[in-house]
């Protein structure tokens, strides 16, 4: 009887014993950095809705002996219905798709090279983290962190390296939230002040319905032409945004922009929160990979600015090479940063409309990029 | 394929694909609005459309 009740009492100490023990002390780092993404996403307000729920799925997998991550723990059980397999990442796209107005873009449709530019640290830090020592697909999904692109880098990592998932996950969405920082000095760095009061004309609106309406159908059918492994991306965020013009299926809108994208976010984030167990996420490449992210965020932001510098001079003075940092994905951050330098440097100066038009651009440009380079990697026989 | 084949051959071609595919989108769109512009009717701004 005694020893039955040593035993039951073994069974309660069990996991307590265990974080106490050098076995633990992984468990013990990661919950400390648990609560740090819980208090930045509670207290600072940095990308709330997916670092509660990742931070919260990183305090859950590292209680010893939880078994969440296990065969058939409920953690498992999200990581295979939703990440292992793709589907949250694009199930959110289909919901940013609907959220987003390409009208200022389609009113200059130029601007969508801006979007181009803004991918241009994607490839760079590629060979930034090959020079590191990261083999080929590892290097492809820490690269696409300069997406700027949460589900994007999720997508990508869940297929080709799904070991870093939680480190390239919290690391692309830390980053996005780090925008308006990493962004305003760098644009200072790059450009004049004289081309930083550029006024930029009024954008005048000539776009019909029904070019918003074939806008998605064309980009889903050139795209899935050019690169086809990356139609999955294209697809659904021009799915979302086909429903919002057509305006002959507002509940299904309403329903991709709020519960579809709510309920998938929160899944998505226990189901990467559950992939930072201790003994996997705390390694040097950690590191490394949060190093590649910031640099990949921040060669974005030089690349999309010295392409606005490169068409402001091209067009004579007429483009304020401020919006090329907007040629990124993080929407609608990027444009608002502009919005505000441009204003800082010259107070009747309002670039938003134009810096719209890139981020939105920056948005497919993302998604091209991913899906270029995943077609790319199909042709050479890699994946 | 050593690494650094593979990654100039896809920053080379990831670069100049994303550019190409965007370039093109952007000249499908002008013809777009050659094809569909934008009626008296529409220039009231809204919600999208």
């Amino acid at each position: 009887m005694f020893e039955s009740i040593v035993s039951g009492l073994g069974g309660l100490t069990s996991g307590v014993a265990h974080l106490a023990s050098a076995q633990g002390i992984p468990n013990l780092v990661m919950l400390a950095i648990a609560g740090t993404l819980l208090y930045l996403g509670v207290k600072k307000g940095v990308e709330p809705l997916l670092l509660v729920p990742i931070g919260f799925g990183c305090l859950l997998v590292n209680l010893p002996l939880s078994e969440l991550m296990d065969q058939e723990g409920f953690l498992r059980t999200l990581y295979d219905a939703g990440v292992a397999n793709e589907l949250f990442p694009l199930l959110i796209f289909v919901g940013i798709g609907a959220m987003t107005d390409f009208g200022p873009l389609l009113e200059n449709p130029r601007i969508l090279l801006f979007g181009a530019a803004g991918q241009v640290g994607i490839f760079l830090t590629l060979m930034l983290a090959l020079a590191l020592g990261f083999p080929e697909l590892e290097a492809v999904a820490i690269a696409v962190i300069g997406a700027c692109d949460g589900p994007t880098a999720i997508y990508v990592a869940s297929q080709y390296a799904p070991q870093l998932l939680g480190p390239i996950s919290v690391a692309a969405y830390s980053y996005m939230a780090l925008v308006p920082i990493i962004q305003p000095p760098i644009m200072k760095a790059l450009t004049t002040e004289k081309e930083r009061v550029i006024k930029m004309a009024a954008i005048k609106r000539s776009v019909s319905r029904e070019t918003r309406l074939l806008f998605p159908i064309v980009v889903t059918v050139i795209g899935g032409l050019i690169a086809p492994k990356g139609l999955p991306l294209l697809g659904t965020i021009m799915l979302g945004n086909f429903m919002r013009e057509s305006g002959v299926v507002e509940r299904l809108t309403k329903a991709s922009e709020n519960e579809i994208a709510n309920i998938v976010t929160l899944f998505l984030g226990l189901a990467i929160g559950a992939t930072m167990e201790g003994n996997a996420f705390l390694k040097p490449t950690t590191l490394a990979i949060f190093a590649l992210g910031f640099i990949a965020i921040s060669l974005d932001t030089v690349a999309g600015v010295v392409f606005g510098k490169i068409v402001c001079a091209l067009t004579g003075g007429k483009v304020n090479p401020l919006i090329g940092a907007a040629g990124i994905s993080a929407y609608p951050m990027a444009a608002r940063v502009v919005q505000t330098q441009g204003l800082r440097y010259n107070k009747k100066n309002h670039l938003l409309m134009h810096a719209a038009g890139a981020n939105t651009g920056g948005q497919i440009g993302s998604v091209v990029a991913a899906a270029v380079m995943l077609s790319v990697l199909k042709g050479m026989g890699l994946i | 394929m050593d690494k650094w084949t593979f990654g100039l051959t896809l920053m080379i071609v990831g670069i100049g694909g994303t550019f190409l595919t965007l370039w093109v989108l952007s000249l499908v769109v002008d013809v777009l609005k050659k094809f569909f512009p934008l009626s008296s009717g529409e220039g009231t701004p809204g919600k999208s459309a």
